[in-house]
């Protein structure tokens, strides 16, 4: 080994006086120049250009899907008799974009009191593009960052506390929604993404209050959210939940099935059996 | 009839249809074929043999089925068990039923109705029962000893008026106030963290409460626990949103008791005391789920719809030194639904 570097030195050596030699440590000296720029700083110089083409691409998606309601750059649309027809988005951030596209709420298929959850028509990336133009209107949220690690960790039993004080009153005890005034109404939690149950609380769409991270922190978040998919994942050990709507399926079922069922064995006891004429010996 | 009732019995009068009588009894076909007869004792047999069977099952799943275990999204032990228990009385149940109209003896009979008096001649009997009681008591000669056994029984009644008092004490002036006081901290429900206007966006809701249900006292035990933080907790709780402060009409005299758009509002709904936090953040209705009562938090907590017949109670607000949220007094008017005494 070192008869070979010894060797190689001594090579090195005696060529640094060729012609080739001061070309060549040129070329090496650029190319590790540009390869440590390449390896410290490779973000930032690919992502602005992505961020530029992402912003593009979610302007063009903009103007075709969401324009005829929120404007043509997006700065809302008012009646003429002052109402909205569609809020402005400067300053929504990306964060809204992701949960209102994601969950298929927007672009909405009719107007209405509320827009509901349905298949979302975007892709991922369409719905990254369109969250970046967004964002690049005005600073509002982004999408945030959760793990499965981070609901794993959290603390389902704060959670729990949380959901209780600041969900239940419209979501219900156990998230299965519930009515609201003027026909609108509080979706179920069940089957939500983290993500996405996240970016609710954080942008606080249509009805729903803001629960903004100064007050209600990122950490509380996530414990609500782990509490949530613990209680999606526990089977019910009480029987049957009958959507965990309360009072009213609970009623239904006991009076339909379970007084019903009582009033058919009432009406076996007490129908008259089955007669024959024929007398008692005359058997066939 | 026996001759000694003195019945008023209407004159028979001839019916416009003639009394057909009873049918004829016919036999059920088990009665008359045995080998109907033999299927139907099959039948029952089968049904106490399931049951059997089921609280063999029963009892077996008890062993076999984990504590945990689902099945269905249900908790398969207890599935298990009840369903084995189920069907085991069930199978009893059904056995019976079927052993009782099938093969138990069948015969029909009519029960004629009776009067429901009692002859004259028991009625005078029960009378002079009575008057011989009353005349070997001698109650009537002897009113020392009937007005003392009047007052004993009188007496007697006393205690449960005197204990009545357990109902109270009064309640005072309690249902008028509340623990906030000026200066006292709004803080986040669960957590206890403080809240800076700056954390509220537009649109927001807190859960709140006062800091004095968080803090603890030298020895590090709560100021107010127990009991008492229950009931204090019912009468303090409140609701900070933010708004867009010029959606926001205040009343004369409240122009200052937001900060920013940002206003404090009990969460005690007016009517009959529901906690109330279901609000809109674009209509700013607040709505009580119990009975629907709707109160409009940019117009001073106004009722817009229900039963509630008083607006919502506005807490005062303000920043303190440290830039935190806090009240400037307690609330001006009692929280709560209705009482007597508030007329």
């Amino acid at each position: 080994m070192r008869l070979i570097t010894r060797k190689i030195s001594a090579r090195l050596s005696t060529r640094r006086r060729s012609r080739y030699a001061a070309p060549a440590v040129l070329v090496a000296a650029l190319l590790a120049a540009g390869g440590l720029y390449v390896a410290l700083s490779p973000a930032d110089a690919t992502n602005k250009a992505d961020d530029a083409s992402m912003i593009a691409k979610g302007r063009s998606l903009f103007q075709v899907g969401c324009s005829s309601c929120h404007g043509q750059n997006a700065e809302g649309i008012v009646t003429k008799r002052g109402k909205q027809y569609g809020p402005s988005l400067v300053g929504v951030g990306a964060a809204a974009v992701d949960f209102q596209v994601g969950t298929g709420r927007m672009p909405m298929a009719q107007p209405g009191v509320q827009a509901a959850r349905k298949k979302p028509v975007y892709n991922q990336d369409e719905i990254d593009a369109l969250g970046a133009y967004v964002q690049s209107l005005g600073p509002g949220p982004a999408v945030p960052d959760i793990t499965q690690s981070d609901i794993d960790n959290a603390d389902v039993v704060k959670g729990g506390q949380f959901f209780r004080t600041n969900c239940t009153a419209c979501h219900n005890f156990a998230g299965s929604g519930g009515a609201l005034p003027g026909g609108k109404h509080a979706p179920s939690l069940r089957g939500v993404s983290a993500k996405h149950l996240y970016e609710a609380m954080l942008t606080g769409p249509q009805q729903m209050p803001v629960f903004s991270d100064g007050v209600l922190s990122p950490q509380d978040k996530k414990d609500i959210i782990a509490y949530l998919k613990k209680n999606e994942a526990t089977p019910s050990y009480g029987g049957f939940t009958l959507g965990s709507i309360g009072p009213v399926s609970e009623g239904l079922f006991a009076w339909i099935v379970g007084i019903g069922s009582l009033v058919g064995i009432g009406i076996w006891l007490t129908s008259s059996s089955t007669r024959s004429t024929k007398k008692k010996g005359d058997a066939a | 009839m026996s001759d000694h009732h003195d019945l008023v019995v209407p004159e028979a009068t001839e019916e416009p249809i003639a009394n057909p009588g009873l049918p004829e009894h016919l036999p059920r076909p088990t009665d008359v074929d045995p080998v109907a007869e033999k299927r139907a004792e099959r039948q029952v047999a089968t049904l106490f043999g399931l049951s059997a069977l089921f609280a063999i099952l029963t009892c077996v799943a008890y062993f076999a089925v984990g504590k945990y275990d689902a099945f269905l999204g249900l908790g398969a032990s207890n599935v298990a068990l009840g369903s084995g228990l189920g069907l085991a009385l069930l199978s009893i149940g059904a056995g019976l039923i079927q052993w009782s109209r099938k093969l138990m003896s069948d015969h029909e009979i009519v029960e004629m109705r009776h009067p429901a008096s009692s002859s004259e001649e028991e009625r005078s009997e029960a009378v002079a029962a009575f008057e011989q009681g009353l005349e070997d008591s001698g109650i009537a000669r002897r009113p020392l000893i009937r007005n003392s056994l009047l007052g004993a029984m009188g007496a007697l009644g006393l205690p449960a008026i005197v204990f009545l008092r357990d109902l109270g004490p009064l309640p005072g002036d309690k249902l008028q106030h509340t623990v906030w006081k000026k200066g006292m901290r709004v803080v986040q429900d669960v957590d206890g963290a403080r809240i800076r206007p700056s954390d509220m966006q537009i649109g927001q809701l807190v859960n709140a409460e006062p800091e004095v249900f968080f803090e603890t006292n030298s020895e590090g035990e709560p100021v107010i626990e127990g009991t008492e933080l229950l009931q204090e907790k019912a009468k303090a709780a409140v609701i900070l949103v933010r708004m867009h402060p010029d959606d926001i009409k205040p009343w004369k005299g409240r122009e200052n008791w937001g900060v920013d758009g940002i206003l404090c509002f009990s969460k005690i709904c007016t009517h009959v005391g529901c906690p109330i936090s279901l609000w809109e953040q674009q209509t700013h209705h607040l709505l009580c789920p119990c009975h629907q009562s709707t109160f409009d938090l940019a117009d001073n907590g106004k009722v817009i719809f229900g039963p509630a017949g008083r607006h919502l109670p506005q807490l005062p607000l303000a920043v303190d030194d440290q830039g935190y949220l806090v009240a400037t007094s307690d609330f001006t008017e009692p929280v709560g639904p209705s009482y007597w005494e508030r007329g």
